[in-house]
C-alpha cells in the first residue's frame, strides 16, 4: 500500500488534522510548563554566585533558543514553499514568524532583567545580545514585508526570499558582531563563561525548553488554521464548515 | 563557435547598454543624484551640531558617522533603482526579454552605484576633514567606502526588488535592508578605527572584499528572482 505523503499538504485536510493536534500539544505545554516552573522555582538550589536572580534562566534560555530555532524552521518552511510551490509550507512560515519574534523579544527582555542585578546594567553591547537584537529586526522585516503585500502568493514568495537571505546572513552577522565586540569591548562583563550547572537546574531548563516547543507548535498550528480559513474562505469546504457551525 | 561568440558579444552589449541607459537617465534627472549626495553631507554635518564641536570626540566618531550616513544615503536611493522602469513597463519588457535577467540586474546595480555610491566615496574625504581625520585615515575611509558601497547597492537591490510597487515601500526597504548592512558597517568603520588606533586594517578590508565578491555572485540572482516574484 502506498502511503500518500502529500495528503496533509492540502490545506483542507491539514485543517482538520491541526484541529485534532492542537489540544494535545497545548496540554503537553501546560503540563511541562508547570513541571518546569516548579522545578525552577522551588526545587532547583539557589546559585551560590548569583543567588535567586539566576532563576530567570528557566525562561530566558528556552526563549533565546526558540528564537533562533524558529527562524531556521521558518526559513525552511519558506524555502519549501518556494521550491515546491506548496501553499501550506508558506502558510507555516507566516504562522511561525510572530511566535519567533515573541520569543526573541522575551529573550531580550528577560536578559535585561537578568543583566540588571548581575552586571548592574540593563544592556551591554555584547555579541549575543546584539545578534539577538538583529534577529528581532529580521523577524520584524519579514512580518512587515508580508503585511505590506496584498496578494498572498506574492507575500509568500517575497517573504520566503527575505527569510532565506536572512538565514544565510545570520552566521555572517553573528561573527561580525562577535569580532566587532572583541575589538571594542574593554573591561566589561563576559557572558561567555557558562558556569557548571546543577543537574536539577539543567533538568528544569530542559523541561522548559520542551514546554516552549509544545507551546510554539500549538500556537503555530492554531495560527495556521486561521490563515487557512482566511485564504480559503472562497472555497466550498470552508463554506460547508460554516454551514455545519464548526468553524 | 562563431554563433556563440556573437551571442557573448550580444550579452556584453546588453550589459553595457543598460548601464549607459541608466546613466543617461540619471544625467537627465540630475537632481536625484544631488539629493542623495546632499542628504549624505547634511546627515554627517548634523552630528557635530548635536554632540558638540569637541575635536577629539568628533575624530573618534568620524568613521562611524560617515559610514552610517553612507548606509542611510544609499538606502534612501534604493527605491529609484527599479521604480520608474516598473511604472512605465520597461521592467516587464526586461523580464520577458531573452536576455539573462541577472546580468541586466547587475548592470542596473552598477549604474545605481556609479550614480549614488561613487559620489559618496568622492565626497567622504571632505567630510572626514571636517572631523579632523588624519590623512592616512582619510585614505582608509575612502578605500573602505570604495569596496563597501557596491555591496550596499548589491544587497539593497534585493530589498528594492521585493518592495516594488508596495505602499510604504520606502520605509519598508529600510527594515529589510538595514539589518543586512550591519556586517559592512562594522568592518567599514572598523577599518578606519583600526588605522587610527595604529592596528593593521587589512583584515577588515579583506572581509569587505569577501562580502563584495559573494554578493556580486549571488545578489543579482536573488534580485532577478525577487523581480519575477514582484511582477508575477
Amino acid at each position: 500500500m502506498a502511503i500518500n505523503w502529500f495528503k496533509y499538504s492540502s490545506p483542507a485536510s491539514f485543517y482538520s488534522l491541526a484541529g485534532k493536534m492542537i489540544p494535545l500539544f497545548a496540554a503537553a505545554a501546560v503540563i511541562l510548563l508547570i513541571m518546569g516552573l516548579y522545578i525552577g522555582f522551588f526545587i532547583a538550589p539557589t546559585d551560590f554566585q548569583q543567588g535567586e536572580a539566576y532563576r530567570i534562566i528557566f525562561i530566558h534560555v528556552p526563549a533565546a533558543w526558540m528564537s533562533m530555532f524558529l527562524y531556521v524552521v521558518m526559513a525552511c518552511w519558506a524555502g519549501f514553499g518556494l521550491a515546491f510551490n506548496t501553499r501550506l509550507s508558506s502558510m507555516m512560515a507566516t504562522a511561525i514568524a510572530p511566535t519567533g519574534a515573541m520569543f526573541t523579544f522575551l529573550a531580550l527582555w528577560t536578559g535585561s532583567l537578568w543583566g540588571k542585578p548581575m552586571w548592574g546594567t540593563w544592556w551591554v553591547w555584547d555579541a549575543r545580545l546584539t545578534s539577538e537584537l538583529i534577529l528581532l529586526f529580521l523577524y520584524i522585516g519579514f512580518m512587515s514585508l508580508q503585511a505590506a503585500i496584498d496578494d498572498p502568493r506574492r507575500a509568500d514568495k517575497a517573504g520566503a526570499i527575505i527569510a532565506l537571505v536572512g538565514v544565510v546572513n545570520i552566521p555572517i552577522i553573528y561573527f561580525s558582531v562577535q569580532w566587532w565586540n572583541t575589538l571594542h569591548q574593554g573591561a566589561s562583563v563576559s557572558v561567555n563563561q557558562a558556569p557548571a550547572m546543577a543537574s536539577t537546574m539543567l533538568m528544569g531548563m530542559l523541561i522548559m525548553v520542551f514546554a516552549s516547543w509544545m507551546y510554539s507548535i500549538a500556537v503555530i498550528l492554531k495560527r495556521v488554521r486561521i490563515i487557512i480559513l482566511e485564504r480559503e474562505s472562497h472555497t466550498t469546504w470552508v463554506a460547508e464548515l460554516q454551514k455545519d457551525g464548526v468553524a | 563557435m562563431h554563433h556563440r561568440l556573437l551571442n557573448c558579444n550580444y550579452f556584453d552589449a546588453m550589459f553595457l547598454w543598460i548601464i549607459k541607459r541608466d546613466l543617461l537617465l540619471a544625467v537627465r534627472r540630475r537632481s536625484d543624484v544631488l539629493i542623495t549626495l546632499f542628504f549624505f553631507v547634511i546627515v554627517v554635518s548634523l552630528f557635530p551640531l548635536s554632540v558638540g564641536p569637541e575635536m577629539n570626540l568628533l575624530r573618534t566618531m568620524a568613521p562611524g558617522v560617515v559610514w552610517v550616513a553612507a548606509l542611510l544615503a544609499s538606502m534612501l536611493s534604493l527605491n529609484r533603482m527599479f521604480s520608474s522602469d516598473y511604472q512605465d513597463g520597461t521592467l516587464e519588457q526586461m523580464l520577458i526579454s531573452p536576455q539573462s535577467l541577472p546580468l541586466l540586474v547587475l548592470g542596473k546595480t552598477l549604474a545605481h552605484w556609479l550614480v549614488t555610491g561613487l559620489p559618496l566615496v568622492l565626497m567622504a574625504p571632505v567630510l572626514g576633514i571636517q572631523y579632523d581625520l588624519p590623512s592616512d585615515a582619510l585614505f582608509v575611509l575612502v578605500i573602505s567606502l570604495l569596496i563597501g558601497t557596491p555591496v550596499l547597492s548589491l544587497i539593497g537591490a534585493i530589498g528594492a526588488a521585493l518592495t516594488l510597487g508596495l505602499r510604504g515601500g520606502g520605509v519598508l526597504v529600510s527594515l529589510l535592508v538595514l539589518p543586512l548592512y550591519i556586517p559592512i558597517l562594522i568592518f567599514g568603520s572598523g577599518a578606519v578605527e583600526a588605522n587610527m588606533a595604529g592596528v593593521d586594517f587589512a583584515a577588515h578590508l579583506s572581509l569587505i572584499g569577501a562580502f563584495f565578491f559573494v554578493s556580486l555572485v549571488f545578489a543579482p540572482w536573488v534580485t532577478a528572482w525577487s523581480l519575477r516574484v514582484s511582477l508575477e
